[in-house]
């Protein structure tokens, strides 16, 4: 390994109006090496590689490859200089092929496609490096994982020396990002430079050569391998010492409350969805969901807040059979719903956070009165909710688009929890929250738990399910497999039902 | 964020209050330059020729009068648009449902011509609001339960709705002493609003400022009206809950489609005393471009529309002169489009900015 760094950062600088996203950052990236940004959301991992790759350019600082100074006007420049970046949100096109998603853009035909050239390099670059991926596939044929291979194809393809991963195992299987990181590896020993950007600490250890931590924008701290375990390395990036552990549940487990009983839907495309799911959810108990994404997570959830049709069997609540796709049905009968998209349906981002707060109660009394919505109450209920669950606001009539999104969510919380619901559904209620926000809504969730909620938490993120829900169940294919007890289930069992295997 | 050359234009963090008049008086000035370069490139005085629009708009009492008159129709048809746009749906045919509504309250005007003035009058404002609620709720039954875009529905139905009152006046409803006009028979004296003094400003404007007053109340502070703003802000939001969906879209058409045909009423009631082909000078469409002028409020559509129609007495009092009446068009036109612009001006601002790029804070970074 030479002592020229492949790629250098020096002294980054990247300001928006109102905020510094990177304050100074260095950052040294070598051939050979696979290096951990590691920080939370927020820090800036994302910003500083917008700027390595041509995106943004730096108000201040330098970028050197090979040792001298480049300037990026655009994405393109960036790949020139063999700097390639496989986004957290993939960006294929689907009913294009493997080889065409590879070629096209990159490859310029003078007359003829050259169709057969292209897919024999293609099939020959992923031999290379173990990408396994059929050339002549169509894209949305192939699972997640296989996506994500063409997505480094795409940047070897283009003479990548540095790759940059954002997030790479968001949407992965345990068992995927192992196959993930093994060719990670290989790629490192066959001379490329990887850059994996994560705030997950296993990967961390896993995977990383050296690691660089951020936190608001700068550098806080550096480590090759083995140097810091992963508490050391939590500290860094929260800047205190963090336990997102939970003590375990003291609820007493009532009647069941929530009974879903071999429910079959489609999704939105008319595809079979969810098949022949049968779940029971207690008063003071969190049912825990995992899986990937898009293995009919959304589709349950809907089910049981009225908002998508059954084609088999039923949903009911404290023995209420919920009937048709009624969400106004499963609100009377006592179904709060934490929504995935928080901002698109949970919340209105244009009105404000009165007219927010008011969502589920401008039918009954206090705020409406006969066919008017009594504003005075309206305002009272918004501030309620603001001083019991600490949410800042500039003010109530403010619209909420304005607010962080941990302050979205502490407010939903306060509404959806403000009528003592019997039953809570609650997808992916972290994502996308700081430490702090999670902190809230695990919380939270606990509280309604020891108050006789029956919870059903559906999330992708193992580690919030395990130290929640009790039991756990996986969906996979739209089947729910193996409900498993908190105690015997681990990560690793887990992991390979969500791949699909049988328990 | 847009660049051209030097200049960037990138939306404003909060549109401000002040901004969104500021930008609104420099559209106005910008309006009556450009203006009066056309005026001054046609060679005339463009002093003498915004003197004589101003005095024939605001000058006097019955200046003021004319403008109210042509402002009135224009009143009704801006929030029938307004309204059905606060629920994202798009009424293009408010020109139909006057037309149907004029028609209805003139079938009561000649079935009961003797009927008392303070029964009758009240009785065909209310004719002329459900025919042009039953106009409108074809379109919105269709939407609500096909998808069926009411865009071109309600388009389509503004034709039809036009040669059917084309056919009751060349056909049952014809006047005989009309000597071949397609005119009806004037309406008795009890089928007429009355009218302020001796201008020609009638009742139905104070009927257009009572329908906007109910329409922003409607709209802030009922039930139904919540349900309006949420839906038109979030569809995901309002299914989620639980609203009603589809009932909401029928109904908010069948006000927007009454609010217009209460247009028809009072200007055969209140201007023409009597039904004809011409009773409208595209007020529906007109009622389009007051609606966004008027940002979708009431209040504003109120004030779009007096603006509206004191353009419209000014250009009338400007070809009686010796401006030809295409240069006066070009005048309205620029002016409008201006207005429209101006409209950018409030929500997004420029600012001068050569070479240094300066990116746009992602809105939520690393959140996936």
């Amino acid at each position: 390994m030479s002592d020229i760094p492949l790629v250098e950062l020096r002294g980054i600088v990247k300001r928006f109006p109102g905020l510094v996203a990177n304050d100074g950052v260095d950052l040294e990236l070598h051939a050979g090496e696979v290096h951990a940004l590691l920080g939370e959301n927020g820090a800036g991992k994302t910003t500083l590689m917008n700027v390595l790759t041509g995106l943004y350019r730096p108000d201040e600082g330098a970028i050197l490859v090979d040792g001298s100074p480049v300037s990026f006007r655009s994405p393109r420049n960036a790949i020139d200089a063999g700097i390639g970046m496989v986004h957290q949100h993939f960006r294929l096109v689907e009913s294009l092929t493997v080889a065409e998603n590879v070629l096209l853009g990159w490859h310029t035909p003078r007359l003829w496609l050259g169709r057969k050239a292209g897919i024999r390099q293609v099939a020959e670059l992923a031999e290379r490096y173990r990408l396994e991926v059929h050339p002549e596939a169509r894209v949305w044929q192939l699972s997640v994982g296989e996506q994500q291979r063409v997505e480094i194809l795409k940047a070897l393809y283009r003479g990548a020396r540095l790759l940059i991963l954002d997030e790479p195992s968001a949407v992965l299987t345990p068992q995927e990002a192992e196959g993930l990181f093994d060719t990670v590896r290989e790629m490192a020993a066959r001379g490329e430079g990887i850059v994996v950007i994560t705030h997950k600490l296993d990967e961390v250890q896993a995977v990383a050569d050296r690691i660089t931590v951020l936190r608001r924008g700068r550098n806080v701290g550096e480590a090759t391998r083995g140097e810091l375990d992963s508490r050391a390395l939590a500290r860094l990036m929260v800047g205190r010492d963090v336990s997102l552990e939970m003590t375990p549940s003291t609820a007493e487990l009532g009647d069941v409350v929530l009974r879903v009983e071999q429910a079959s839907a489609r999704s939105d495309r008319g595809l079979p969805a969810l098949v022949d799911v049968t779940l029971d959810v207690r008063a003071g108990q969190i049912f825990g969901i995992a899986g990937v994404a898009g293995n009919g997570q959304r589709e349950l959830a809907e089910i049981v807040t009225g908002l998508r049709s059954l084609e088999t069997g039923s949903v009911d609540v404290d023995g209420r059979r919920l009937r048709g796709a009624s969400a106004r049905g499963a609100i009377d009968a006592g179904v709060a719903h934490v929504p995935e998209d928080r901002l698109g349906s949970g919340l209105v981002a244009g009105l404000s956070t009165t007219d927010n707060a008011i969502l589920k109660a401008y039918r009954r009394r206090p705020v409406a009165r006969g066919p008017f919505v009594d504003g005075r109450a309206a305002r009272a209920l918004a501030e309620r909710f603001l001083a019991a669950f600490e949410v800042s606001a500039v003010s109530v009539d403010a619209p909420v688009r304005l607010m962080s999104g941990g302050n979205l969510q502490r407010l939903l919380l306060a509404r959806e929890t403000a009528e003592q619901p019997k039953v809570i559904v609650a997808v992916h209620p972290t994502r996308g929250l700081d430490v702090g926000g999670t902190e809230t809504v695990r919380r939270v969730l606990r509280e309604q738990q020891e108050a006789g909620a029956a919870i059903l938490l559906i999330s992708e993120d193992l580690d919030e399910v395990l130290a929640l829900a009790d039991p756990v169940g996986v969906l996979h294919g739209g089947r729910l497999a193996g409900v498993l007890p908190r105690e015997v289930c681990d990560v690793e069992e887990l992991g390979l039902l969500m791949g699909g295997a049988t328990p | 964020m847009r660049r051209i050359g030097p200049l960037v234009v990138e939306p404003r963090p909060v549109a401000s209050r002040s901004a969104s008049v500021l930008a609104r008086l420099v559209a106005i000035a910008l309006a009556l330059g450009l203006g009066a370069l056309i005026l001054e490139a046609g060679g005339y005085s463009a002093r003498d020729s915004y003197r004589t629009m101003w005095d024939a708009a605001f000058a006097n009492r019955d200046a003021l009068a004319e403008t109210l008159v042509a402002a009135t129709p224009l009143i009704f048809t801006g929030l029938a648009v307004a309204f059905a746009a606060r629920m994202l749906l798009w009424n293009i045919g408010a020109e139909g449902q006057l037309f149907l509504g004029a028609a209805a309250a003139s079938w009561l005007a000649f079935s009961f011509p003797d009927a008392p003035r303070g029964l009758l009058l009240p009785a065909m404002v209310v004719a002329g609001a459900i025919g042009g609620a039953a106009w409108a709720a074809g379109p919105g039954v269709l939407r609500a339960s096909l998808g069926v875009s009411e865009i071109v529905t309600t388009l389509m139905l503004n034709f039809v709705a036009i040669l059917l009152v084309d056919y009751l006046v060349h056909g049952p409803w014809r006047d005989p002493e009309s000597s071949g006009f397609p005119l009806s028979k004037p309406f008795t004296e009890s089928a007429i609003l009355p009218s302020f003094g001796d201008t020609r400003l009638h009742v139905g404007f104070l009927i257009a400022l009572g329908a906007a007053v109910v329409v922003w109340a409607l709209l802030r502070s009922t039930r139904f009206g919540y349900e309006v703003r949420v839906i038109g802000e979030s569809q995901p939001a309002a299914r989620y809950a639980g609203m009603p969906l589809r009932r909401n879209i029928v109904v908010v058409m069948l006000v927007s489609g009454g609010l217009a045909g209460i247009a028809g009423m009072s200007e055969v009631s209140g201007i023409v005393f009597r039904i004809q082909p011409d009773i409208s000078a595209g007020f529906g469409y007109t009622g389009i471009i007051v609606a966004t002028l008027g940002r979708f409020s009431a209040p504003g559509v109120v004030v779009a529309a007096v603006l509206f129609g004191a353009l419209q007495v000014g250009g009338y009092a400007l070809q009686t002169t010796e401006v030809p009446p295409s240069i006066v068009q070009v005048l309205q036109g620029a002016i409008l489009f201006i207005a429209v612009g101006a409209e950018m001006l409030a929500r997004y601002r420029v600012r001068w900015s050569p070479r240094r790029e300066r990116d746009r804070a992602p809105f939520a970074e690393e959140t996936p």
